[in-house]
């Protein structure tokens, strides 16, 4: 795209911008009682919220890559780079975040037939209807193509009966994208599907788990005697596990950004640090200064990976490397905000906040999605071609 | 900005740079001139500079490339894989960046003799044992119509071999920089025995004349032709560390899959595995701030320190681990000079004082970001 038309995208937006993010969305705010989720349940913590959502939704703006016919804006990455930069010039917060636009979306995208993705997408990005995913189960954490959840074939339908656990906000969902063992026989990769299951039916329950941080974003999920229509698979049956990697990779590259980087919004540590303490003792400011260096370059990294798929070369196995690496990240940064909050952080709801819960929740950053571990192994195989 | 992916120039340049490097200066070169006490191989120059390397900087119609610094950033990065010998960081990046600073017939048939191969150059500006040109304390006196330069300069790299120094004092009120010929009359240079077996020199100045025409730039304003100068030294550098790294870990990996121990290859031993991926790990994400700090300087070179200081505080870094991980990996034999991982570990030591430690650029970091 040339810079002349990008320049005119900018200032088409920037105006949009001005004219329609209420004042009260633009403070940044991306902690839990910042965000919106979306949902048949969701409550709406501001008039604000809900007419930004709205807002975004029927220009596309929820999801700003996605083709202009299942609810995006059909934005290219050039011009998507604007768009965040954009958004973070006014500190804008996202207008809606969820399992649908990280996931289902890019998997259904990908794998979806034309009707799938009419009919799943736009309620994505209109925030209308809120998933979950049902991936590991008790037995199969990081070796996750040991699920064990079946789905017997009858006919029309599948009946589901099985245990997933982790399933971050099941108890808030609509929606489930699941994987089954439809085939008991075949090898553990081969067996598997990869299923859309509507939770509002007797064979589903939920029940969340506490966490360390105090709150209860992971659920145990039961399937009894759960109904799934047939055309509600993606991709074919007993091929599941290549869904589920696909999106497997999108979920790494998501949970990796979590570091921010020089173009995203993530601030600079040395002001986060310098809230709390004015001047900063030598080993920390090391430590920080050492965590910013690392920060910028993951961000740089983040970049040079999405300008590669532009070009054609998808990151593939390399997305292991951004999780691990930005997730590991994470912590330090966190465990350097403890540092730097002094006795301050350690209180519930205290004088910083949720700063205690976030440093908590962070620690399961490199644990989700795959281990750090199973991440250092899938390069060491797939990328180095080490011996397994 | 310009992608993050190496354009197909790019690529093409890489692939025609590492043909060449493996064939005329594999590690075995270095190997042979540190045997024989030699650290400057004037006729591997020559070749460079006939494939357009030393005038990679330097305009097209004073004879050069004029390829630009991503550009050369990929010559150096290969330079790095197999610790090739040769003025080019000193030379074709800092002394043609800092000419280019300046106008005139002078400074333009400079960077043509640079071009061509003819003129070698090295940076005299630490005094300490740390870079720091804002501490210079070396002084130029106005004499007459010039100057007289008196003090000392260690760790100037490729000053031995140099016919010319660029040379960083104090003047009345700021600091001056002085091109004149390593054989000026006063100038009396030792050869350091460096670790890396590479070009260095301590040098002494007493009472050695310049003239106005020596000033490189304007008097008492040195940093506004230098700070272009050492930054692209330090992002070409960062690239050849970085090269460097991938030589080592390659070296490495290459050895976990044919090492046996215990009846297997030590490469399916899992507590070796995630220290191969981790090493990986870190040279994919500095990789990405070599290409920044490249871009950087093409496109926006006044405001590119922060991008250069991320870029060598990350290649020190990475390295460092690259060939400390390296050495460990292969055990004893790592240990010894027989094979070539001791070179490479002690290149890294010398690349990361150069021009700036981690810290040094660390604090740059931590200046543009809020500390």
């Amino acid at each position: 795209m040339s810079d002349a038309s990008l320049d005119g995208f900018r200032a088409e937006l920037r105006a949009w911008l001005e004219e329609n993010c209420p004042q009260e969305m633009r403070d940044g705010k991306m902690t839990e009682d910042g965000i919106c989720w979306g949902g048949k349940n969701w409550v709406f913590t501001s008039d604000a919220q809900k007419v930004w959502l709205e807002r975004c939704a029927a220009k596309g703006y929820t999801v700003p890559t996605w083709p202009k016919e299942y609810g995006g804006a059909g934005l290219t990455r050039d011009q998507e780079k604007v768009f965040y930069e954009e958004m973070g010039r006014i500190n804008a917060r996202s207008p809606l975040q969820s399992f649908g636009i990280w996931m289902l979306g890019p998997a259904l995208l990908h794998f979806g037939s034309h009707e799938q993705k009419l009919q799943y997408l736009p309620p994505i990005a209109r925030g209308e209807i809120r998933w979950c995913q049902g991936y590991s189960e008790p037995g199969a954490g990081s070796d996750l193509a040991n699920v064990q959840t079946k789905g017997e074939d009858k006919g029309d339908h599948w009946l589901v009966n099985g245990q997933k656990i982790w399933t971050s906000y099941a108890d808030k969902a609509d929606w489930i994208f699941a994987l089954v063992r439809t085939d008991r026989e075949a090898p553990k990769h081969k067996g598997i599907s990869f299923l859309l299951c509507d939770m509002e039916q007797p064979g589903v329950e939920t029940r969340p788990i506490k966490m360390i941080s105090g709150i209860s974003p992971f659920c145990e999920t039961f399937f009894t005697d759960a109904v799934i229509p047939k055309d509600q698979i993606v991709g074919e049956e007993n091929k599941g596990w290549d869904v589920a990697k696909y999106l497997l990779t999108h979920e790494r590259e998501m949970i990796s950004g979590g570091a921010g980087g020089l173009t995203g919004t993530g601030r600079a540590l040395g002001a986060v640090l310098s809230e709390t303490m004015e001047e900063m003792d030598a080993t920390l400011r090391a430590d920080a200064m050492r965590c910013e260096i690392d920060t910028l370059s993951i961000g740089l990294t983040l970049e040079r990976y999405k300008d590669q798929a532009e070009a054609g070369q998808g990151a593939g196995d390399a997305s292991a490397m951004l999780k691990y690496m930005g997730t590991e990240l994470n912590k330090q940064r966190h465990e350097l905000m403890m540092s730097a909050g002094g006795s301050d952080a350690l209180e519930w709801d205290g004088p910083l906040g949720n700063r205690a819960g976030d440093w908590l929740r962070t620690k399961a950053n490199s644990i989700e999605g795959g281990t750090s571990e199973v991440m250092l192994s899938i390069v060491s195989r797939r990328v180095l071609g080490l011996p397994g | 900005m310009a992608k993050l992916v190496k354009t197909e120039e790019e690529n093409m340049l890489a692939d025609m740079a590492r043909g060449f490097l493996d064939g005329a200066a594999p590690v075995s070169k270095l190997r042979q001139m540190r045997d024989d006490g030699v650290t400057h191989d004037p006729a591997l120059w020559k070749e460079m500079a006939e494939m357009g390397w030393a005038g990679v900087l330097v305009p097209e119609d004073a004879g050069g490339s004029d390829m630009g610094f991503a550009a050369a950033n990929v010559i150096a990065e290969e330079m790095g894989k197999t610790l090739a010998v040769s003025p080019f960081i000193s030379t074709a990046v800092i002394a043609a960046t800092a000419l280019r600073q300046v106008s005139g017939a002078r400074a333009r048939e400079a960077l043509g003799r640079i071009a061509s191969g003819e003129a070698t150059y090295a940076l005299a500006v630490d005094e300490g044992i740390k870079f720091d040109p804002d501490a210079t304390q070396m002084e130029a006196k106005a004499d007459g119509n010039g100057f007289r330069l008196n003090g000392r300069k260690q760790f100037v790299v490729d000053g031995a071999l140099a016919d010319r120094l660029l040379v960083l004092a104090r003047t009345e009120d700021g600091l001056t920089l002085f091109d004149i010929p390593s054989d000026r009359a006063g100038v009396e240079r030792t050869k350091s025995n460096m670790i890396d077996a590479r070009d260095s020199a301590r040098i002494e100045f007493t009472d050695v004349e310049a003239t106005g025409d020596d000033v490189l730039g304007q008097v008492d304003q040195a940093m506004t032709v230098l700070k272009p100068a050492i930054e692209a030294g330090q992002a070409a550098l960062a690239a050849e560390l970085t090269g460097l790294a991938a030589g080592a870990f390659d070296m490495t990996v290459g050895y976990l899959k044919e090492r046996k121990q215990f009846g297997v290859e030590i490469g399916r031993f899992q507590a070796l595995q995630h220290r191969a991926a981790h090493l990986w790990c870190e040279t994919e994400v500095t990789a990405s701030a070599i290409l920044h700090a490249g871009r950087k300087l093409d496109e926006d070179p006044e405001n590119a320190g922060l991008a250069v200081s991320l870029a060598k505080a990350r290649a020190t870094a990475t390295a460092k681990l690259a060939v400390i991980e390296g050495v460990q990996m292969h055990g004893g034999i790592g240990m010894t000079d027989a094979y070539d991982m001791g070179f490479y570990m002690k290149r890294a030591r010398v690349g990361a004082e150069w021009l700036g430690d981690y810290s040094y650029h660390a604090e740059r970091v931590a200046a543009a970001r809020g500390f």
